[in-house]
């Protein structure tokens, strides 16, 4: 992390293809800890700006640095400091729980004896350490996804990225889940989470809005729903991105 | 006025192995209601919506769609089907105005006779009709396999979940699109995992390890849900939780978005007790107040009440 507490710091970022601009100037930043919401609609541009935060994808221009480290130079260190999680490919299904921790552990450079114990605390934390040994095809959806967000999180990361993570996942789970979220937040994970469930807008500490590439709004849930004259968040994402469709 | 019947299923069960997908599943839909399934994935939907498609058999039980078989009689019923599988399955080789050609021509529907069924939407993607359809956006990719599955006129449409991972624009569209086919009289069943889309519907069933859990309006389930919900504002939310946990009388104590939701026996605690609580252990409480339950409260108090906890094994 730099030193004045920002993880990702993103100043005019562009990002070309041809003649489209899928990021158009993006300038924001995030601090340590925070529960970041990217939302946007399909197509608005924030996959590409992901990956640019991940150190996957070159910008075309813009000044952008993650967990204190400069996206065009130094992606190999941003790659070490972050987390991911997705949506559809989280866990090996044919591998058991254990054996995932120590897959994603290795190739973290973690020891093993640290990958034991973390991962015996957060299953213990999750109460499933009866699984322990158990394929993850044969573990419910649920349970799935809160084990892919540990494993995404073993290496302890400045910053982690979680891509539409409670997709199709029960109530109960959900709720459970962002529990977890804001434990990990509390505990200095800073999480840059995007979510097409405008209601777990309302979880995140601060919300961005992304229409055609460019942020239309960025502010806490709160501030966003008064500034908008809005019940709730999903009215604010359907005026906001519903004005150039 | 007496409802007539669309869609009528008695003790439908499937199994797939030692998992259960259907556990004995009977409801009835009338004639131009909007039916939801409202459900996670893994819930069943999709298998009931394959056998009432006609796309595969169930275990035990029988089912009937306008008065058809679905197993005896499925090449007559599939002329009065309209259906839309959860994985997109248009032929992403071919344009737009090709598949839906295409798909009148299997039926031999007349697609100038039936365009009036389909005119607001497909106008919405008319612009790309040469456009492949892999190419196209999520939100379009649904729209054009609607007109699809309606431009054979059927009588009864099953979708299955239309709306999953299309952005919340697009999903308002689509709803919208489905209450203007309501005026059609055509019957919609109609599968989703979002809680908030319940209310768009006529009737829903909650659906969870293959049982139906309530079916009802949206309106009574929420009227029906039996404890006191309290929403609580605080500095700290986590610590809320682990206090109220703690709580003397409370039944669940849950994050819910920058809240706390806790529920309770009807007139067992006040929001002046809870704030008084979390006051003297040091808490700062913004606000305290009675909310209305969602569907996904009910949602949640009838998946306890089944005793369906998440950190359950689906195999034993």
């Amino acid at each position: 992390m730099s030193s004045n507490g920002l993880v990702i710091e993103a100043e005019n970022m562009v990002k070309r293809f041809g003649r489209f601009v899928a990021n158009d100037n993006l300038t924001f930043s995030v601090s340590k800890g925070e529960i970041f919401g990217f939302l946007g609609a399909n197509g608005a541009g924030k996959t590409t700006a992901i990956r640019i935060l991940c150190g996957l994808s070159r910008p075309t221009s813009g000044k952008i640095r993650v967990a204190g480290y400069d996206v065009y130079t130094e992606t190999e260190k941003i790659k070490r400091r972050i987390g991911y999680m997705s949506q559809r490919f989280s866990l090996y299904e044919d591998l058991t729980v254990i054996e995932n921790f120590r897959f994603f552990g290795g190739i973290y450079g973690l020891k093993r004896a640290v990958i034991m114990e973390r991962a015996q605390d957060m299953l213990s934390r999750l109460g499933i350490k009866h699984f322990e040994n158990t394929v993850i095809s044969e573990l419910p959806l649920g349970i799935r996804q809160k084990l892919a967000f540990s494993v995404s999180i073993l290496h302890t990361p400045e910053l982690v990225f979680l891509d539409e993570p409670t997709g199709g996942v029960d109530p109960i789970t959900r709720r459970q889940f962002w529990e977890m979220i804001h434990e990990a937040a509390a505990s200095g994970i800073t999480v840059f989470v995007t979510t097409h469930y405008m209601d777990e807008a309302e979880y995140c500490n601060r919300v961005s809005i992304m229409v055609d590439g460019k942020i239309e709004a960025l502010d806490t849930p709160e501030k966003l729903k008064t500034k908008y004259q809005a019940q709730n968040m999903n009215e604010v994402f359907l005026k906001l991105a519903r004005k150039t469709n | 006025m007496a409802t007539e019947v669309s869609i009528h299923c008695e003790n439908l069960t499937k199994t797939y192995g030692s998992v259960t997908a259907l556990a004995g599943i009977s409801f009835k839909v009338s004639k131009g209601e909007i039916f939801g399934f409202i459900g996670p994935d893994g819930a069943g939907k999709t298998s009931l919506f394959r056998i009432l498609a006609t796309l595969l058999l169930p275990d035990n039980g029988t089912a009937s769609v306008e008065g058809l078989d679905v197993v005896n009689d499925y090449k007559k019923l599939r002329h009065l089907l309209g259906y839309m599988p959860g994985r997109f399955s248009l032929y992403q080789d071919l344009s737009v105005a090709e598949n839906l050609q295409f798909f009148a021509g299997i039926f031999k529907a007349d697609i100038n006779e039936n365009y009036y069924l389909i005119r607001d939407i497909y106008e919405q993607i008319a612009p790309f009709a040469r456009r492949r359809a892999g190419k196209l956006s999520g939100g379009m990719k649904q729209k054009l396999a609607l007109c699809c599955a309606l431009i054979h006129k059927p009588v009864v449409l099953i979708l299955d979940e239309p709306t999953t991972g299309v952005d919340a624009i697009s999903r308002q569209e689509f709803w919208e699109m489905l209450i203007r086919l309501k005026q059609e009289h055509i019957t919609i069943l109609v599968a989703t995992p979002y809680m908030d889309e319940a209310v768009l519907c006529d009737r829903v069933a909650l659906i969870q390890h293959g049982e139906i859990m309530a079916i009802d309006t949206p309106e009574n389930i929420t009227r029906a849900y039996p404890y006191q919900l309290f929403r609580i504002k605080s500095s700290n939310t986590l610590n809320t939780i682990r206090l109220m946990k703690e709580f003397e009388g409370i039944l669940s104590a849950e994050m819910f978005g920058d809240t706390v939701h806790v529920s309770a026996e009807k007139g067992r605690i006040n929001a002046n007790a809870i704030i008084k609580y979390l006051s003297e252990k040091g808490m700062k409480v913004t606000a305290v107040s009675e909310a209305d339950p969602g569907i996904e409260d009910c949602f949640i108090h009838l998946m306890k009440r089944s005793g369906v906890v998440s950190n359950k094994i689906k195999t034993p």
